[in-house]
């Protein structure tokens, strides 16, 4: 029965559309909000989905397997693009075999990114269509759509979603999937090539491209007037529509759902039926610039508005444009923060513990050890994104070799195999003594623990093979590599404290699995509170199992995992193991 | 039939996500339109998390306007005083009583606030507390905490149990279905 309603995630719909549109091949690296794409459309039969080290190689095994001919997607964060630009920017020069959809989930606000650029300008920059669905049945709709005109105008296809795209629930219409034969590669070395003199001839054929594709946004149902009865007319597309469209009842709209190139008949058409425009968009004045270089008749006001920070909402519209502002309730001034912190027996905790005891300055990375920039372990001193501690790390031993002796980059194992592999050569290479840790957890963490190519699991969650990482860093030629227990702090500090003198590169391995992949735990410590001094040195660890009440350290057991951190620590012997295994 | 905006507070892991896909599912059930808004990623580690929940005829935007809520479901008690502002006045708070200390609190630095039931009391039309763990089958079983305050708020809404019921079989794993059945009961139940 296919007539009937369900409700999807804009990422469900995005992997039920791939589907649908007879998509053989998948393939993604983690990152929020795009995360749940690929792990959707893994559950699908006919689709190849797999894990990708990082989004370059995600969109490579795309490229393949569109010029093999076979309808590919391909999903990533909107920093992701940054990782996968390479190969995007000259894939528009060549196009494609079968259709190829990069999908892009933006997060304007920044909930779990860091940062919020707007990945419509790629769109721009590579000369490609870009589609922006509001809601799921979109999200589903347009990537079918999607594939159909990458393969009518041999282009990649751009799909933005947005953290309130991917992550909200809305209805939708389930359909057939269509079959797609694989047409097979076909040998075209002016198509595929892209030496000098061939991409030469390419070019002129992306920009003509361009021309007949704006041709087809004027005419996409994908684009749409919406007339009101007011005098406003308002431009938008994505989620952006939904909270004017909630907000302006009255108003006109042109909703942009095939957003670039920019079809520009229609925006004019659309402007000689109100008296102004208003632009509704999230992060930079994409649309707003475009119809300034236009020269309209009527006002355009959009950014001097809205401005160009963090996401959108109807009440904006509301408070800033028709100047109606909402009453709210007022709750008491400095609620206590509630911030996302270490789980209870992260493994990841002593190893910050241990650096800022020793302290160091810490270039670190991306991942659920980034919280160990907060109180109170405040133990990392820089994050710029994947891969980049052990660059800077670098960096810091080339500007001052001094440096080298009091510096760490700390990098988790996903993130190590995603872009940590070349600086850490670069620092073989370069004879820089610098120090490396990898926190080795055998998961992606952060974005809710995906195999990866270290976990010896793949994304179906078959064996895999499982790199090591110990020879793989061998084999790069750093000499010192040591494996540590990443709750064993003693073994730690010294072996960190033994690297950090020598001169010579060095990584450590500090390894034990994220606390979301044990099953069986040993029963909580418990705290002898006659033994306890009130010293607090445990609450240095920032766990959310320990508390300090009434002078004493307390340990709330429902949710200690019993890693033995505070144990190690205390040194009035207070607290202690109680003996034998959670569950009994 | 008027726009219901129900919020869902709690600190991640909490289940507010799937709390949400429940009344959702109901919604479609009924016939209404809806849409959710979810917190995945990084503050599920522990952090402060909402769900949006809109059901009517229509619904454009996945997000409730501050002020606009009718209803604000919270697992945590200090975090209902948190997303209170999104609530109309003339709305209902539901409330699990139990503190779940932040780490500011944790580690000393902050207190947890006092009188924060009567400052949301004040601050709304109605308020429904309860300590959820003192309540069987919560007591044995604290990750059944959403779907017995599922429970009570179900009774406030216009829909039959049995309805209820049916969507929590197609949306929660089989094994754990009839657990999260007797929370629903526990809640639905309560006086
Ligand atoms: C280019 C890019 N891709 C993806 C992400 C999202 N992301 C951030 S950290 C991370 C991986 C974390 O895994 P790991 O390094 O193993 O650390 P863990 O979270 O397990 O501690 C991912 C996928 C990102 N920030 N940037």
């Amino acid at each position: 029965m296919n007539d009937k309603l369900v409700i999807m995630t804009g990422n469900e719909a995005i992997a039920r559309g791939a589907y649908e549109a007879g998509v053989k091949v998948g393939t993604a690296y983690p990152g929020t909000p795009s995360t749940e794409i690929l792990e959707n459309l893994a559950r699908y039969p006919g689709v190849n989905c797999n894990w990708s080290s990082n989004e370059k190689t995600a969109l490579e095994t795309a490229i393949g397997a569109s010029m093999e001919g076979a309808r590919v997607l391909t999903a990533m964060k909107h920093v992701g693009v940054n990782v996968a630009a390479d190969p995007l920017l000259t894939l528009s020069y060549t196009g494609v075999g079968g259709g190829l959809v990069l999908v892009s989930a933006d997060d304007p606000g920044m909930h779990s990114s860091q940062n919020e650029q707007d990945n419509r300008h790629y769109a721009r920059f590579a000369k490609i269509p870009l589609l922006e669905p509001s809601d799921s049945a979109e999200a589903k709709d347009y990537v079918i759509y999607a594939f159909e005109l990458s393969e009518r105008f041999d282009t990649p296809v751009m799909l933005r979603s947005s953290t309130r795209i991917s992550h909200s629930r809305s209805t939708l219409q389930l359909g057939q999937r269509e079959e797609k034969e694989i047409a097979g590669f076909e040998k075209n070395p002016a198509k595929y090539v892209m030496l000098p003199g061939y991409a030469r001839q390419r070019h002129p054929l992306v920009e003509e491209r361009l021309l007949a594709l704006e041709a087809e946004a004027e005419l996409s149902p994908l684009n749409r007037i919406e007339p009101g009865t007011g005098k406003m007319g308002v431009i938008c597309s994505g989620v952006a529509y939904q909270y004017a469209r909630e907000a302006l009842p009255e108003a006109s709209f042109l909703k942009l759902g095939f957003s670039h190139p920019l079809p520009k008949n229609m925006v004019r058409q659309f402007a000689s039926t109100v008296e102004e425009i208003i632009v509704f968009e999230e992060l930079d004045p994409f649309f707003e610039e475009q119809l300034m270089a236009m020269k309209l008749e009527i006002p355009v006001r959009g950014k001097a508005l809205f401005g160009l920070l963090g996401e959108f909402g109807a009440e904006m519209i509301r408070e800033k444009l028709l100047g109606h502002k909402e009453e709210q309730i007022e709750v008491r001034p400095s609620i206590p923060a509630r911030p996302p912190v270490m789980c209870p027996g992260c493994s990841h905790r002593g190893v910050f513990y241990t650096l800022k005891k020793l302290k160091l300055k810490v270039m670190g990375d991306i991942g659920c050890y980034t919280l160990g920039a907060l109180p109170p372990l405040e133990a990392i001193d820089s994050c710029v994104c994947m891969g980049a501690s052990i660059g800077m790390a670098l960096g810091m031993a080339r500007a001052n070799p001094a440096s080298a002796a009091d510096t760490v980059a700390v990098i988790g194992d996903s993130t190590f195999l995603h872009s940590g592999i070349t600086p850490l050569l670069d620092a073989v290479y370069n004879k820089a003594p610098i120090t490396v840790l990898i926190l080795d957890n055998s998961t992606t963490a952060m974005t809710g623990h995906q195999e990866h190519p270290g976990t010896g699991t793949s994304l179906q969650g078959e064996p895999a093979p499982n790199v090591e990482l110990e020879n793989l860093c061998r084999s790069l030629g750093v000499k010192r590599v040591t494996v540590v227990e990443a709750f064993n702090l003693s073994h730690l500090q010294k072996t960190l404290k033994e690297d950090l003198a020598a001169p010579e590169p060095s990584v450590i391995i500090t390894r034990h699995p994220c606390v979301f992949l044990i099953k069986d735990f040993d029963r909580p410590p418990v705290v002898d509170e006659d033994s306890c001094t009130g010293c607090q040195v445990c609450m240095k660890l920032g766990c959310p199992a320990l508390s300090f009440k009434d002078e004493k350290a307390k340990i709330n057991s429902t949710i200690c995992n019993a890693c033995g951190l505070c144990e190690q620590l205390c040194r009035f012997e207070a607290i202690n193991p109680a003996g034998g295994k959670a569950g009994d | 039939m008027k726009k219901t905006d129900i919020l869902i507070a709690g600190v991640g892991g909490q289940g507010t996500i799937l709390t949400g896909r429940i009344i959702a599912a109901l919604a479609i059930a009924e016939g209404l339109d809806v849409k959710t808004a979810e917190t995945h990623g990084m503050a599920q580690r522990g952090g402060s998390v909402i769900t949006h929940v809109r059901l009517g005829e229509k619904v454009y935007s996945p997000l409730i306007p501050p002020g606009d809520g009718d209803i604000l479901l919270s697992f945590e008690k200090l975090e209902a005083l948190r997303w209170l502002p999104f609530l109309s006045k003339k709305g209902t708070v539901i409330v699990n009583t139990q503190e779940l200390e932040p780490l500011p609190v944790l580690t000393g630095s902050m207190e947890y606030p006092e009188g924060i039931l009567e400052e949301i009391e004040g601050k709304v039309s109605r308020l429904i507390a309860v300590d959820a763990l003192s309540v069987d089958p919560v007591t044995e079983n604290p990750r059944m905490v959403n779907t017995f305050l599922l429970g009570i708020l179900a009774k406030n809404m216009p829909y039959e149990m049995e309805k209820w019921l049916k969507v929590m079989e197609e949306e929660i794993k089989a094994k754990l279905v009839d657990a999260n059945k007797k929370a629903f009961m526990a809640g639905w139940n309560l006086q």
